[in-house]
């Protein structure tokens, strides 16, 4: 846009080390992102499911719960694709819930010391990994009905 | 008014008065989202089942369809600005960006109705068992 292209630039993501800091900022927008496409899909396909009938809630659960047994190969397998989908929906929702009160607590003007900011960033990543974590194991033992 | 450089172009004009708009939205819209996706996940723990029959009555009910419908335009809304913000920052050629808000606006707007109608038409004409 009529800029000089060849000007220096400001050392990019690569060059920093990681830290929970940085990680939360780039989780923060990555989860959000899947909760707007693969999470809010699944949310509407679910709603319609449940308004389709018992026929069309069949087939959601099919693809999303489980195959079945007598389920053929593909079956099973777009079954464990969605399975996947679905992990990864209950980690971007934890991780951008928690990382989203972290951010209403930033807004507020707190929380920027520096080991107050690290502490808190390390802190949504673990309650998102259990909580997320939780939910697999609530969904395998009273949904799948494994003990 | 200079026509030269960029900082010239725009000094003088002041800001566009829209930045603290979606700001505050988009904080507003989160805590709209904490509180009823709280609510989707305890009642979802509650429920005692989960066949067609059983989610059907309990979605056609007023307090829990109101809720949805409510949860719907938080979400979409929230995913709407967050969804720009994206395109803002990754997306540089004017035309592309143009478009890209335009696919975005069409598809959080229609699955916003999608969403709200398939919750409407259960409480509304009750539930299909």
């Amino acid at each position: 846009m009529g800029q000089n292209t060849n000007r220096p630039l400001s050392p990019h993501l690569q060059i920093y080390r990681w830290s929970p800091q940085m990680a939360i900022s780039i989780f923060h927008r990555a989860t959000g992102f899947v909760l707007a496409t693969a999470g809010m899909l699944t949310l509407l396909w679910w709603l319609s499911a449940i308004g389709g009938g018992a026929e069309s809630y069949a087939t959601f659960q099919q693809y999303v719960v489980s195959a079945g047994d007598e389920a053929t190969g593909l079956q099973t397998a777009a079954n464990w694709f969605f399975r996947l989908v679905a992990l990864a929906v209950t980690f971007s929702f934890f991780q951008h819930l928690f990382s989203g009160l972290r951010h209403l607590v930033l807004d507020m003007g707190a929380g920027y010391e520096l080991k107050t900011n690290r502490t808190w960033a390390l802190a949504a990543f673990i309650a998102a990994f259990f909580a997320t974590a939780l939910v697999a194991l609530l969904v395998a033992s009273r949904v799948l009905g494994v003990s | 008014m200079g026509s030269g450089t960029n900082i010239g172009k725009v000094r003088g004009l002041g800001s566009a008065k829209h930045g603290g708009g979606h700001w505050l939205q988009q904080r507003t819209s989160a805590v709209g989202n904490l509180l009823l996706t709280t609510w989707l996940v305890i009642s979802l723990l509650l429920m005692p089942n989960f066949d067609q029959g059983t989610l059907a009555q309990w979605l056609a009910q007023p307090t829990v369809a109101v809720p949805m419908i409510l949860m719907l335009v938080s979400i979409f809304w929230h995913a709407r600005l967050g969804l720009q913000v994206l395109i803002e920052d990754y997306v540089h050629d004017d035309a592309l960006k143009f478009a890209a808000m335009t696919v975005l606006n069409f598809y959080v707007v229609g699955s916003a109705v999608f969403g709200i109608f398939t919750v409407a038409k259960l409480a509304f004409t009750g539930a299909a068992v």
